[in-house]
């Protein structure tokens, strides 16, 4: 390579950042950066500014002016008046699905992806493709299929019809398959085992304690997924075994900007509505917030090989 | 042993994964547990609002599945390429927080965005000529509102995954590029594009199966609207009608069916050929 090459030139100028052409590239780059920036952070922060105005102030004041606590508190008093403080019940049904749901989750699927990498039996290769394969498939897809399974069996309108559901999750099955594989050697528990380990003392002992990240992630996505769910319980409890992002929906039809027939009765003003919003995904930001290290550091959501 | 560890996820992998797609294969299939063969399915097709349902979801997912692949992409280069650790990292956790509001809680917040009379943006919204609400959910923006709502919910994700694929591209295929004299633009389009196409092909089959399955931002619009827009603008809207309020079953499973038969082609597709996923 000679000294003139445009190779080495162009080298040179990165180093010593004298390049017009580049410079512009940058601030294109920039501005498509922060442009989006913009546009996944303003509707959150207009929402976080929003409880604490009244309905008067939210129509004609600036967006992202900041209200009163005053006002926020009287917000709050409306929501948890509503209904005589319905909100309390939803987001109860919310923690009771959801919580309940994630024990089941972790209690089956941990195991389950332990015997898939690391034992030997028969219907190990079938389990593994039914995983992956209904693990691609949106949840959704499965949700009218389930109900009308469920209303064969007389279960619509039991917890039970939302939680054994929200406990059915294969991408966890397969996030814990690959932290197995490829964490745990076989020698490792064959050793235990040759030292008289059963295998039950094997999977506590020795797997379990170094399947705490995996079962840290499962539990997130397992517990994010089923909170912000809408569908399945949608048809499967509804009225007051709703959780809180259905109710949330249900308290739509009280607000009479959006649904003029409901003037006159028990009515929700906009802030209202979108503090109920906030407090309907609270516990999720909450979870985002304190998991933000692993969840930007490149996870790539088990699918790689390494 | 294997059995045993594995009992618990295999019932219920059986009991919400196998039973309700056979289960919605029967009823499908039959009216009052008789085999009535494709009944059901002529049914539905003839329903006059099948094919309009048809057409809305096929639209959005043309819209959506190209701005979804070239910004999630460009948005993951342009991330990956800045130097300062602290400012990449809140780039993409800011890009990744709105996924918090999945559901019903992020399509209400974007009724706020879409009314003009308390929009943060409702400048932008004005200026397009959109004065009201009702305006500018009308039925010819829903493609693209819908797209602008999965976008701002679920792009985040796909940033990061793909910034972190871009991460395990080795440091010496970039140098050498590098050394090379490509600059950034053709080292994206050389190398780093190329490189990341198993996981846009990734993206691009699981968006369209989720996308084929639209429903809660419909529902939702569709209350807040009043029928503005339709309680029967997308197929699992239409399923839901067909078994609560026409209380018909079988042609709600032959609706579903349709959809999940979708939903597990590409799935499998994707599993026997995709490659993200053999490591036997």
């Amino acid at each position: 390579m000679t000294a003139n090459s445009p190779a080495l030139a162009s080298a040179v100028a990165d180093r010593t950042g004298f390049a017009p052409g580049r410079w512009l590239g940058r601030a294109v780059a920039f501005v498509v950066a922060g442009f989006f920036v913009v546009f996944f952070a303003l509707p959150m922060l207009w929402l976080l500014f929003a409880p604490t105005k009244t309905a008067r102030q939210l129509l004609l004041d600036n967006p992202f002016s900041v209200g009163t606590f005053q006002t926020l508190a009287d917000n709050w008093a409306q929501l948890t008046q509503f209904q005589n403080g319905i909100i309390w019940t939803w987001l109860g049904n919310s923690v009771l699905y959801s919580g309940v749901a994630l024990v089941i989750t972790l209690v089956v699927t941990i195991p389950a992806g332990y015997a898939l990498a690391l034992t030997d039996f028969k219907l190990r290769r079938t389990l593994l493709i039914t995983t992956l394969i209904v693990m691609l498939i949106p949840n959704t897809a499965l949700v009218l299929p389930i109900f009308l399974e469920l209303s064969a069996v007389k279960l619509i309108g039991s917890p039970l019809a939302v939680i054994l559901p929200f406990s059915f999750f294969p991408f966890g099955v397969y996030l814990t398959y690959i932290y197995f594989s490829t964490s745990i050697s076989r020698d490792l528990l064959n050793a235990a085992r040759i030292d008289g380990s059963g295998e039950l003392r094997v999977f506590a002992q020795i797997a379990m304690p170094l399947a705490t990240p995996v079962i840290a992630l499962v539990g997130f996505f397992n517990l994010v997924g089923n909170w912000n769910n809408y569908f399945l319980p949608f048809v499967m409890v509804p009225g007051r075994k709703s959780p809180v992002q259905v109710g949330l929906a249900e308290l739509l039809s009280n607000v009479p900007l959006f649904n003029p027939t409901s003037a006159g009765s028990v009515t929700i003003d906009l802030p209202v509505l979108a503090l109920a919003t906030l407090v309907s995904v609270a516990p999720v930001l909450i979870i985002f917030l304190f998991s933000q290290r692993f969840l930007v550091t490149g996870m790539t959501a088990g699918g790689t090989k390494e | 042993m294997g059995y045993a560890f594995s009992s618990g996820y295999g019932i219920l992998l059986l009991a919400f994964g196998v039973l309700p797609t056979l289960y919605a294969i029967f009823l499908a299939f039959t009216k009052n547990g008789a085999f009535v063969g494709f009944d059901n399915f002529v049914k539905v097709f003839g329903d006059y609002r099948f094919f309009p349902a048809v057409q809305h979801v096929a639209v959005y997912l043309v819209v959506w599945l190209v701005s979804l692949t070239l910004l999630v992409v460009l948005l993951a280069l342009i991330v990956h390429g800045v130097r300062s650790r602290w400012l990449s990292t809140s780039v993409r956790f800011l890009y990744y927080i709105p996924g918090a509001l999945a559901g019903a809680s992020s399509v209400m917040l974007w009724l706020f965005v879409l009314d003009p009379t308390v929009s943060p943006v409702s400048g932008i919204l004005r200026a397009m000529g959109l004065e009201s609400f009702v305006q500018t959910v009308s039925i010819d923006n829903l493609p693209v509102i819908f797209t602008v709502i999965a976008f701002w919910t679920g792009a985040g994700g796909w940033i990061v995954i793909m910034y972190g694929a871009l991460n395990n591209i080795s440091a010496d295929v970039m140098e050498a590029a590098r050394i090379d004299g490509a600059g950034a633009v053709k080292t994206a389009w050389y190398i780093q594009i190329p490189m990341l196409r198993k996981w846009i092909s990734y993206m691009g089959v699981m968006s369209l199966a989720a996308g084929t399955q639209l429903f809660v931002e419909p529902r939702v619009l569709s209350q807040a609207s009043k029928g503005v827009v339709p309680p029967d603008y997308s197929l699992n809207q239409l399923a839901y009608l067909f078994a609560f309020r026409q209380g018909d079953f079988n042609g709600s499973a032959a609706i579903s069916l349709i959809l999940l038969v979708v939903a597990v082609g590409l799935a499998a597709i994707f599993v026997f050929r995709g490659g993200l996923f053999d490591r036997e």
